[in-house]
């Protein structure tokens, strides 16, 4: 049976189970699951001594927001003294000597972290097949990806390992695999969720942000993660909204933009039927249905390929075998060190985008290319903020299909870059995105992506619980695990 | 636009990677196959459009001048693929 | 044919904050390697960077002192290179929105003319860490204390015309700076450097020549020779019927000469562009204002000042207001004795001391209140102006340490017992008949003569002023 966050915070309010408990089932799931999923990098089994702790301090009376919910975590989120590959050989031995700011910010609240979760290199894929530790398999069907970047993250909420994760999404890395996963993410607006100490991909894009069964924990978990930091500089100073109070809103009276670019070539007919039952359903809650034009959005994917792999050869240039990180053996000279280090470490996609954004940025090819990214960027931006003119949110698809084979887009990156399609949009103009279960299509699951104003969690929160009130589909389970 | 062996090898040798001879082809084809699709871009009229670099449209928060970081040198090191008396080492260098 | 030389210099200052640019680990120099290097510092995975306040303040001390247009708002942006001591794999500096645009400085040159050298721009970035070469032989060792400190980097018009030009513009700046007390304007420990970008061209040529750019300079004396160094090497080179290549040179102290670092054909393409960790710096008009308010006054202020307060010479009151700590003790003097005295003790005693010794001001042996009281005592005639010196020397050895006592001590005291003086000018005038003679014919510079007899006899106490007087009175009646 598996639980959401907040069916195991009353059995834990009520005395009818201890975090040790849970955090044990949680941690023995993880390993019995592990060859089948491939789920974890690191499986922390002293996890039970925070799990003690977190009793003790609910016997006291002290316990925080989350304590003693078994969690796990991308492992792209530095935790200090536990290891932080961010799915790459290079980083295979590193150690943080630090907490990201959303790690403190979980342990504070008393949650305990089971372990580090599987993932596409550095954040770059989107079937979580670039990772040095394997593929993760979809747990609804073990032949198919779970999406990515946060693979991991996905698969393990939804084989019931654990009732939430960390993910993040730099261009639809929540949102995509929970969609693949049939479970609930929120890619926050940007500068919602401090990045620091979260591993560097695209740093104007990349925004964490939590994974779950349902909306109601999404709200939870960004409860306890969203907020100023003073150590991110593009963490933004304001209120944090309460998402528990702003789940109740309901989604009637709203109005709901369709826009027909998300609904044209290239999305797969099944789940086109499924999203537009979701959408009925949204409108049968009494939320007011509107078509939407966004020509720009074709801009997106083309701008984000250079602007992603830009940022990404430069913020992967820290790693060179000097003090941290993966160093090639018996390097003949400073060169040769860099090279072979880079060369052996980083896995093929990481090098195409390193090599891509270095040639964006290179002289004679910026304007045309980085230059005219930025602008199109903008382009986007606008063209959202007109349309949250005269609607409260945008809907549609998270994915133009539902998970595909392993191994089936490895060889054409474009291919798989087309996954992203309806997702890289809100990172390009950093507005919020969630994806809710809606239904399936040909046995997998189909996410339905809920976009809105900046800083506006609370109104996608509040229609994606809407919607999991009168549905079913995110309490539906994979068999056979 | 495509790309040429030659771009290929500029741009890697700018980022520190190796181009092995038996792989070039193929990534010279992956990168051509992105290039195409992001090729698409070049012909919209972006001319009285401002760059942005940036989702927020906010500025810095300045840092009070305060130095309160403690020497934590050997945890920093931890990691390291090669130290020696709090040195970083690497391969010499020759100026 | 006629050679001119054209240079421009950019000067890297290093601001004398308490921590970092991006972050809280400290500045201080001289730590045990890697002490000072915290995460940001070190690049290391997920790491941010956060600008420190101190920093755009002191750029924007440094635009007002300058009359430099002030960038409200400026961009961090990334420039990118592989080097061991550079952590991140790039700078962070700024390109396109600097925080000081254009501003120019007034420099007085060896005629005592002044010119207008103009600043092109002024830009904050982090400085990279220290590679030692030769602590290892297989090995280059990296220390990133340094990496992350504040860096001004001032960029001059290409308007210097010869290596004394540069100087005078480069000490300009380094008055400046630690006027406003932005930069300690060290250069033995790499606080104040200076690259020089020098060419040459035909005379009345309007087109620059191809530059080179010299680094490693650590002193104003190296600076204004790798310049000439550089003059003459392209000078040779262009009229033996070479080029000049566009590069980057080292200088090298010991043997006086620059040498070929890297040519552009291997320069970097540092593929700049906005650092999406940082936002744009926006300075607001009322923090420019309040800056205004509390800037310090500034040299060529205070140089106005001792003209019109003291009554001071050009020449004089520029030498001393030219280093800050320079100013401040010869204040502290002239607060507390004769002030045309002051400067003159200042001009012909201390700073030739310093010089020669090679110590700055700070270190001095002699403190402001021992020359004021050594300056006071010869107002006041109790000991001339040749004790004077023999009693700085003595403080300026350690030997003395109290001007009253030491006069007292060793009887230094000037004599002005009439009855004394009498008798060694009258000994004087008994054993210098031909001299008495000469005076009588008018040639009044022996007088010179008799005084320095007398003052023998007096064992140097005697008022060399009061003593020709004396043989006037006596040989002329």
């Amino acid at each position: 049976m598996m639980m959401t966050l907040k069916q195991q915070l009353d059995l834990l309010n009520s005395q009818k189970a201890s975090a040790t408990e849970l955090t044990q089932e949680a941690l023995q799931k993880a390993h019995a699951l592990q060859d089948k999923l491939n789920a974890f990098v690191t499986i922390d089994d002293s996890s039970l001594e925070a799990a003690k702790s977190a009793d003790e301090r609910r016997a006291r009376g002290e316990n925080g927001l989350l304590d003693g919910l078994p969690i796990a975590l991308k492992d792209i989120f530095c935790t200090d003294g536990l290891k932080t590959s961010c799915g790459s050989k290079m980083l295979d031995n590193f150690v943080a000597p630090y907490d990201a700011t959303v790690v403190s910010k979980l342990k504070s609240a008393g949650a305990v972290s089971i372990g580090k979760l599987n993932m596409d290199e550095f954040a770059m894929g989107s079937s979580n097949e670039n990772s040095f530790y394997g593929p993760v398999k979809n747990p609804w069907n073990t032949q198919k990806v779970p999406g990515g970047s946060s693979g991991g993250s996905a698969a393990a909420v939804a084989a019931g390992i654990v009732s939430a994760t960390l993910g993040t999404d730099t261009g639809g890395s929540i949102r995509q695999p929970a969609s693949f996963c049939g479970i609930t993410g929120l890619k926050p607006t940007y500068g919602r969720v401090s990045r620091y100490g979260m591993v560097a991909y695209a740093s104007s894009l990349d925004q964490g942000g939590p994974m779950a069964r349902t909306a109601e924990d999404c709200a939870l978990l960004l409860s306890a993660i969203a907020g100023h930091d003073p150590r991110d500089s593009t963490s933004v100073n304001r209120p944090v909204d309460d998402y528990e109070t702003a789940l109740s809103q309901g989604v009637a009276g709203k109005v709901i933009g369709l826009p027909n670019q998300y609904f044209g070539e290239g999305l797969d007919e099944g789940v086109r039927k499924v999203v537009d039952d979701a959408i009925k359903a949204l409108e049968s809650l009494g939320a007011k249905v509107v078509e939407l034009d966004l020509p720009q959005q074709s801009l997106a994917l083309p701008a984000y390929y250079v602007i992603a792999p830009a940022e990404a050869s430069s913020n992967l240039s820290r790693y060179d075998g000097v003090r941290f990180g993966y160093r090639a053996e018996n390097p003949a000279d400073l060169n040769d060190l860099y090279c072979r280090s880079r060369s052996e470490a980083f896995g093929e996609e990481v090098q195409r985008r390193i090599i891509a954004g270095t040639y964006v940025l290179s002289e004679g090819y910026f304007d045309a290319y980085y230059r005219q990214a930025q602008r199109l960027r903008r382009m986007i931006y606008n063209e959202f903020a007109t349309a949250f003119e005269s609607v409260d949110m945008i809907v549609g698809p998270t994915t133009p299909t539902v998970a595909f084979d392993l191994g089936q887009n490895t060889k054409d990156p474009v291919a798989m870059y087309l996954n992203d399609i309806y997702t890289i949009t809100a990172n390009l103009a950093g507005i919020p995105g969630l994806s809710v279960p809606c239904g399936f299509s040909d046995g997998m699951p189909v996410g339905l992506q809920i976009l809105g104003r900046p800083f506006e969690e609370g109104t996608l929160l509040a229609a994606g619980h809407a919607y999991q009130r009168a549905t079913d589909w995110h309490t539906q389970q994979p068999e056979g695990l | 636009m495509a790309l040429s062996a030659d771009d290929l090898h500029r741009a890697a040798k700018l980022a520190r990677l190796n181009v092995a001879p038996q792989s070039q082809q193929a990534q010279l084809d992956a990168l051509n196959a992105v290039m195409e699709m992001v090729s698409a871009m070049q012909s919209v009229d972006t001319s009285d459009v401002e760059p942005m670099a940036h989702p927020l449209f906010q500025s810095q928060v300045l840092r009070e001048d305060v130095a309160v970081e403690p020497n934590q040198r050997d945890k920093y090191q931890a990691s390291a693929p090669n130290t020696d008396a709090g040195y970083y080492l690497v391969p010499k260098v020759i100026e | 044919m006629q050679w001119e030389t054209v240079i421009g210099l950019e000067i890297h200052a290093q601001l004398a904050t308490q921590s970092k640019i991006f972050s809280a680990a400290s500045t201080a120099f001289g730590a045990e390697p890697n002490t000072q290097a915290c995460p940001v510092d070190l690049g290391m995975p997920g790491i941010l960077p956060v600008v420190n306040q101190e920093v755009v303040r002191m750029a924007v001390m440094f635009a007002l002192a300058t009359n430099a247009e002030i960038g409200q708002r400026s961009v961090f942006e990334r420039k990118n290179y592989f080097y061991p001591d550079l952590p991140k794999g790039y700078q962070t500096s700024q390109f396109e929105f600097p925080i000081v645009g254009k501003g120019k400085v007034e420099i007085v040159l060896e005629d005592g003319s002044t010119k207008v050298v103009g600043l092109t721009r002024a830009h904050l970035e982090e400085d990279a860490g220290k590679s030692v070469h030769d602590l290892y032989s297989e090995f280059s060792a990296i220390d990133l204390n340094r990496a992350g400190t504040p860096l001004l980097e001032i960029v001059s018009e290409p308007d210097m015309r010869s290596a004394k030009e540069a100087v005078a513009y480069a000490k300009k700046i380094h008055s400046l700076v630690r006027y406003l007390g932005i930069c300690d304007g060290n250069m033995q420990e790499g606080s104040f450097r200076c690259d020089a970008n020098v060419s040459v061209r035909l005379k009345g040529e309007s087109e620059f020549g191809t530059r080179a750019e010299v680094k490693n300079v650590n002193s104003f004396r190296f600076l204004e020779r790798a310049i000439n160094f550089e003059v003459e090497r392209q000078i040779d080179l262009l009229e033996s019927g070479g080029t000049v290549v566009q590069e980057t040179r080292l200088y090298d102290p010991t043997k006086d000469e620059t040498r070929s670092m890297r040519s552009k054909e291997d320069a970097e393409d540092y593929r700049y562009f906005p650092c999406p960790d940082l936002l744009p710096v926006v300075i607001e008009e009322a923090d420019i204002q309040s800056i205004r308010d509390a800037l310090p006054e500034l040299p060529d202020q205070r140089l106005n000042r001792y003209q019109s307060q003291w009554q001071l010479s050009g020449d004089d009151a520029r030498l001393l207001v030219q280093d800050r700590s320079v100013a401040e003790y010869f204040e502290a003097v002239a607060n507390q004795a004769d002030p045309k005295l002051a400067s003159n003790w200042m001009v012909n005693e201390v700073i030739v001391r310093l010089d020669k010794d090679s110590i700055e001001i700070e270190r001095s042996p002699v403190g402001p209140s021992q020359l004021a009281a050594l300056i006071a005592r010869i107002a006041d005639k109790t000991i001339n102006g040749k004790i004077g010196r023999q009693i700085l020397d003595a403080l300026w050895s350690g030997e003395a340490s109290d001007v009253d006592s030491y006069i007292a001590d060793k009887g230094l005291k000037q004599v002005t017992d009439t009855g004394a003086i009498e008798a060694w000018v009258d000994e004087v005038i008994a054993n210098s008949p031909d001299q008495v003679q000469q005076i009588k014919e008018g040639k009044d510079k022996v007088m010179g003569f008799l005084v320095g007899q007398a003052m023998k006899l007096s064992k140097g106490k005697a008022n060399p002023a009061q003593l020709s007087e004396l043989f006037k009175a006596k040989i002329l009646g």
